[in-house]
């Protein structure tokens, strides 16, 4: 099986949110970067175990300058067996979408994997366009994944609920919590990360048709109301009457 | 013209549907346009869609469109879209809305925002604002495509009616073959789903095993409220992995979110900070989940916790 794997870089989950030039960009001074949790732990632990059950191999895509290499390196280091970087600081989904589509055009994937979002903007977009671009079916929040020749069954989480679905390779596919096991690098696939091939590749030219332009932090709770233990009557009346929600 | 995907479900729709539709008819009076509904297969009060703005409801009526594959789904709005002119579209930030916004950027050529919650503003350039890392922050988007799709965050506004039933129009589309065959889809029977309850009753690891579980069922019972848990206690299996919120879990803004034995860790914060009112629980007065608390109780939940329950079964008997 020929596997495709979208990861991406996001600040940890701890890091202090800022923004610089005039609340226009986020301030990335001392924030730590991981692979976006849903792309490391899920799309790619099983975009491995398939490949493990069924050869093939497994490349990783990420569209991003070269400081993203170190994020690249680690997914190698969990066992992909080469990464692609196409380069160029993509400042939309539709634009990661369009470079890794046209990358991915020639190249015959079986399956696409994506993690459902990052963990930074939330968008949970990129995996339907580039979906969309190559005319494949499209997957999204899957939390169980298995491939039968050439069919995958997938179980995708819904709104209380769970769905499955079957569809013919090739296919792309938005990995939730589920379908795996997060894998931690051990020192030989760190050692052996180090010369796998990452291959950067230069963008094709895309013009953005949405573009975040400004930011600010959601209004602060003003201080917390402390209620006595012994008194609930008195957090229902509250509730009901200062801030209606009951 | 805005158009709005009103999803259903059997038939028959969902909150999120009216607030699209609410949504929809607020962005149209903003860029003084009209505003319709688009509804695909089988769909029972179509009509209704009027009240929350609609000023007509198009319907594509092939029952295969019951089930949910985002390609042919995203085909047929898009050629409505196209049919009927429309500059916005707008879908629900669902599970579904959300495969389908950006097949519709593609197909439209259209700017899309995912999970905006306020309505586009000002005159001259399209802007509109969604939450971004995890709720952390606002961020504002300029659309700058002809066409702009969107999806609307779930409780980010209510539903308000503003007329009445809307004459509903059934529209021809080439329905394309499904190629995702939806096998079977299992609910969760006779309560409301996390992401659209209004009241979520949350518990961590201070409950100490799972089964303590009966003091937060029964506060959620009296509240008519939906349960929910913290990540290490769907991690031990204590509660089913489907309850669980934060960051990796499922972000939710309920009206009211109550945490009961819930520490308040950035990325258990990350999924619920948006909520309208917090009321935290917890024994340890120092415990970080005061900081984004409305109100707060420093107390033993064993003990607080039925108090609580008794009192919200005195007020709703006295109502
Ligand atoms: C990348 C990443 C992603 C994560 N994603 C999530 C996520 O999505 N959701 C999530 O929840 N967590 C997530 N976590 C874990 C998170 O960091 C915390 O570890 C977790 O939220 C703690 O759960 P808790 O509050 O139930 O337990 P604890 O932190 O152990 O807190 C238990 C609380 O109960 C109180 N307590 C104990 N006994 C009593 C009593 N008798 N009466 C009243 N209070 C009592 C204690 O004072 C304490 O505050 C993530 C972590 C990482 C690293
Ligand atoms: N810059 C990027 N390079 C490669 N893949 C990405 C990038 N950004 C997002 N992705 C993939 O798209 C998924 C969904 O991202 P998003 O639509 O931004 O929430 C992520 O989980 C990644 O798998």
């Amino acid at each position: 099986m020929k596997l495709l794997v979208c990861v991406s870089k996001t600040p940890d989950t701890t890091a202090r949110i800022a923004f610089t030039a005039g609340n226009s960009e986020f301030d990335s001074a001392g924030v730590q970067y991981i692979m976006n949790p849903y792309d490391e732990w899920y799309a790619l632990v099983r975009a491995l175990e398939l490949k493990e059950a069924n050869g093939g191999s497994v490349t990783i895509v990420n569209v991003g300058p070269a400081d993203n290499d170190t994020v690249i390196r680690k997914g190698l280091a969990i066992g992909a067996d080469d990464a692609v970087r196409i380069d160029t600081d993509p400042k939309s989904s539709m634009a990661v979408a369009k470079q890794i589509a046209e990358f991915a055009r020639s190249e015959n994937y079986d399956i696409i994997f994506l993690g459902k979002e990052t963990i930074d903007y939330n968008g949970a977009e990129v995996g339907a366009m580039i979906a969309e671009y190559l005319d494949l079916p499209f997957i999204s929040y899957a939390s169980k994944l298995d491939v039968n020749g050439s069919t995958a069954t997938v179980s995708r989480d819904i709104e209380g609920g769970a769905e499955e679905v079957e569809a013919d390779l090739p296919l792309v596919v938005s990995a939730a919590k589920g379908m795996a096991e997060q894998r931690i690098p051990n020192m030989r696939g760190i050692m052996m990360a180090k010369s796998k091939p990452l291959n950067v590749v230069a963008p094709v030219a895309f013009e953005d048709k949405s573009v975040a332009v400004s930011y600010s932090l959601p209004p602060q709770k003003t201080s917390v109301k402390l209620v006595d233990p012994e008194n609930m009557e008195e957090l229902v009346r509250l509730l009901h009457e200062e801030a209606k929600a009951i | 013209m805005v158009l709005i995907f009103a999803e259903s479900q059997k038939g028959q729709f969902k909150k999120t549907a009216f607030e699209a539709v609410s949504f929809g008819y607020k962005t149209a009076r903003q860029l003084g346009v009209e505003c319709a509904a688009l509804v695909l297969g089988t769909a029972e009060n179509a009509a209704d869609l009027g009240k929350y703005g609609a000023s007509k409801v198009l319907h594509v009526a092939d029952a295969a469109l019951d089930h949910f594959d985002s390609q042919v789904q995203a085909a047929v709005i898009g050629e409505a879209a196209r049919q009927s002119g429309a500059t916005v579209v707008v879908v629900s930030a669902t599970a579904n809305g959300k495969a389908l916004l950006g097949r519709l950027a593609v197909r439209l050529d259209a700017g899309s925002v995912a999970g905006v919650n306020t309505v586009p503003e000002g005159s001259g350039s399209f802007r509109v604002k969604r939450p971004v890392f995890s709720g952390k922050a606002i961020a504002e988007y300029e659309v700058r495509s002809d066409i702009k799709v969107l999806s609307l965050m779930g409780n980010a506004m209510p539903p308000e009616a503003v007329g009445n039933a809307a004459p509903v129009e059934a529209i021809s589309v080439p329905v394309p073959a499904p190629r995702v065959r939806v096998k079977s889809v299992k609910r969760v029977e006779g309560i409301v789903p996390l992401p659209e309850a209004e009241v979520v009753v949350s518990a961590g690891r201070g409950m100490k095993g799972p089964e303590n579980w009966g003091i937060v069922e029964e506060l959620a019972d009296v509240l008519g409220a939906t349960t929910a848990c913290s990540r290490p206690v769907a991690d031990a299996h204590w509660r089913p992995h489907h309850e669980h919120v934060g960051q990796t879990g499922i972000a939710i803004r309920p009206n009211l979110y109550i945490a009961i034995g819930i520490s308040g860790a950035i990325q258990h914060l990350a999924g619920v900070n948006s909520s309208k009112v917090i009321v935290v629980i917890n024994k340890d007065p120092e415990a970080p989940f005061f900081k984004a608390a409305d109100y707060g109780v420093v107390g033993d939940l064993f003990e607080v916790v039925p108090r609580l329950t008794a009192a919200v079964q005195a007020f709703k008997a006295g109502q």
